[in-house]
């Protein structure tokens, strides 16, 4: 039963979206995973960069016609919560409701094409990103944002299991998104963070990580709505102090952030059935998340990265990633982790390398980040 | 179970000045905000390499935990897995994005680079006290104590933390604001429940 108080009333995740490069809603997203389609392209001639570049990107064309008023952030946003309101339109309009917001960069794009103002400053500020989008819907609370690097998303689940256990809200509608742009990209070059194939995550020759754009929605309530509705269940940050850039050297940080994760949802490392792990293909990364992984005695279990389908998305990979593990457990399936071929970590971890059909009864999905944070969030039947 | 908190320790930072427990600890009269931030970091004769590496968003907030904790804090009774950081503020890491943004067509620096989120300035703050438990970095357009109070009273009251640093760090420009609050379940002198009407952001103002 885990301690009261933290796992109790059960958290139901009600409805969900994945709007990326491999499709619009999250039926179509599991359709090109079972296909074993990737996001991830070679692009050689982006605007703002003169090397080749696999990044999953999307095309103009693939932005749904809102308003110009929306830039594509707020666009991507709008088209996924639009996705998974669709059949709770009562929930947008209830007091009891809350959206938060997970992003990195948002709209920092501006500043590659417009004239920098005062005005400007307040365009790029994240809340007006967020407040832009809760007056789209008419959601009636003030929106929260969350951004905390590379956990953002799994960050942002966990703030509005949070807020609706302790009777604050009823609902929490969570969005996360990012988009690709000179900036971000620039960026992970300078780090020679970027790898230019599809990437490899925990495997031997992985070089680096891809970019990604993407957007995810997640409803949560405190009511369940269908039989099929997963919960979610306990969840942990903890923060490294050691390095901003990199991750820590043992891992055990990430660890007992799994550790109280399970032990709030009482259960043991026998009970998880599938491990949705960050995954950057960097190889420091994936080897700090080795050593968590077997820190918490998890070394056994099924385990995937989704970084070879959808890149790395920033604030909304936690999303994206956690609707998957959310239908692993609804449809029994765990998708192969794309790029690996052979242990290129120094503690073994099982990766999957076909698609398993498998009961999932609980699932953990992982994620860690500049500034030494990480995070891990269970789901459940 | 909802826990017994006490704020323990403040720490407001604006218009170049510094107050612990608001009590006014330092007046500076630089023109700049980065010779503002070097002052405070001489006055109180801090001694941290690190420091000079910073982005002025982290400079800030790692000077206002310094001045926080200072008097107030004996680390040995703290455990590194059950103390945290939840902090938020309004323009998120845009000081740094908008000079990152003017260097990046020469030469991106990763060390720039790296300072494009807000919460980094959370991992410098643990890095430096050895903090290990949760963290997490809102931005939103106001300071708002009840959530920031209803965050860290549901990591206090589930035992998820013992110890809780938190408030508002923002910078831009030229313009910048700290304030921090230790909040910890031992009532010590002076001590303040944690309640929303006692999580104050000091207005520093130039009234004389």
């Amino acid at each position: 039963m885990g301690i009261p108080g933290i796992n109790t009333p059960p958290i139901f995740i009600i409805a969900d979206n994945i709007l990326s490069p491999l499709g619009k809603t999250t039926i179509q997203n599991l359709e090109a995973l079972k296909q074993g389609l990737s996001g991830v392209k070679q692009h050689d001639y982006l605007l703002y960069c003169n090397e080749p570049v696999a990044a999953a990107l999307f095309k103009m064309e693939e932005f749904n016609n809102i308003g110009e008023n929306y830039t594509q952030f707020e666009n991507l946003l709008i088209s996924s919560i639009g996705d998974a309101i669709a059949g709770n339109k009562a929930v947008v309009a209830d007091e009891k409701t809350l959206l938060i917001i997970s992003t990195t960069k948002g709209n920092i794009s501006l500043l590659e094409t417009e004239e920098h103002t005062a005005e400007l400053n307040d365009r790029v500020a994240l809340h007006t990103s967020a407040q832009i989008v809760a007056r789209h819907f008419g959601f009636k609370n003030q929106p929260i944002v969350v951004s905390n690097a590379c956990i953002s998303g799994v960050l942002a689940i966990l703030t509005g299991m949070r807020l609706i256990r302790s009777g604050a809200y009823e609902h929490a509608v969570i969005a996360g998104a990012d988009v690709i742009s000179e900036f971000v990209l620039s960026g992970f070059q300078s780090f020679h963070a970027l790898s230019d194939t599809i990437c490899k995550p925990f495997d031997k020759a992985r070089n680096g990580l891809n970019l990604g754009e993407g957007a995810a929605t997640v409803i949560l309530s405190a009511h369940q709505q269908t039989d099929t509705d997963v919960r979610v269940v306990s969840g942990a940050v903890s923060n490294d102090a050691n390095h901003i850039s990199g991750p820590s050297r043992t891992g055990e940080e990430l660890g007992f952030a799994i550790k109280k994760t399970l032990s709030d949802a009482g259960l043991t490392a026998g009970d998880i059935d599938y491990i949705s792990a960050h995954g950057t293909a960097t190889p420091y990364n994936d080897e700090m998340e080795a050593n968590a992984i077997n820190y918490a005695g998890l070394q056994h279990v099924p385990a995937n990265s989704l970084k070879g389908y959808y890149g790395h998305t920033l604030g909304a990979a936690g999303l994206i990633e956690s609707v998957i593990a959310i239908h692993a457990i609804k449809e029994g399936v765990i998708f192969p982790s794309l790029g690996y071929r052979e242990n290129g970590v120094s503690r073994p971890i099982n990766i999957c390398t076909e698609l398993l059909s498998k009961p999932v009864k609980a699932a953990l999905k992982t994620a860690s980040g500049f500034g030494g944070c990480n995070a891990a969030i269970l789901f459940s039947k | 179970m909802a826990a017994e908190k006490y704020i323990t320790a403040s720490c407001h930072i604006g218009h170049n000045r510094a107050y612990q427990n608001n009590n006014l600890v330092f007046e500076g009269d630089a023109t700049g905000i980065d010779d503002f931030l070097l002052s405070v970091y001489q006055h109180f004769r801090l001694s941290y390499p690190k420091f000079y590496k910073m982005d002025n968003l982290s400079k800030l907030g790692w000077l206002a935990a310094e001045i926080l904790l200072k008097d107030n804090f004996d680390q040995e009774q703290h455990q590194p897995k059950y103390t945290g950081t939840v902090l938020m503020n309004a323009n998120s890491s845009l000081d740094m994005d908008l000079k990152y943004a003017r260097s990046m067509r020469d030469v991106p620096s990763p060390s720039l680079f790296v300072y494009t989120l807000p919460n980094i300035v959370a991992g410098e703050i643990c890095i430096r006290h050895h903090f290990k438990g949760e963290n997490a970095f809102f931005v939103q357009p106001k300071f708002d104590a009840a959530f920031l109070k209803q965050q860290v009273d549901y990591l206090l009251d589930t035992n998820t933390l013992q110890t809780c640093i938190c408030g508002w760090v923002d910078m831009l420009g030229e313009e910048y604001q700290a304030a921090l609050f230790l909040v910890e379940k031992v009532k010590r002198d002076n001590a303040k429940e944690f309640l929303v009407e006692n999580i104050i952001m000091k207005q520093v103002r130039h009234d004389k």
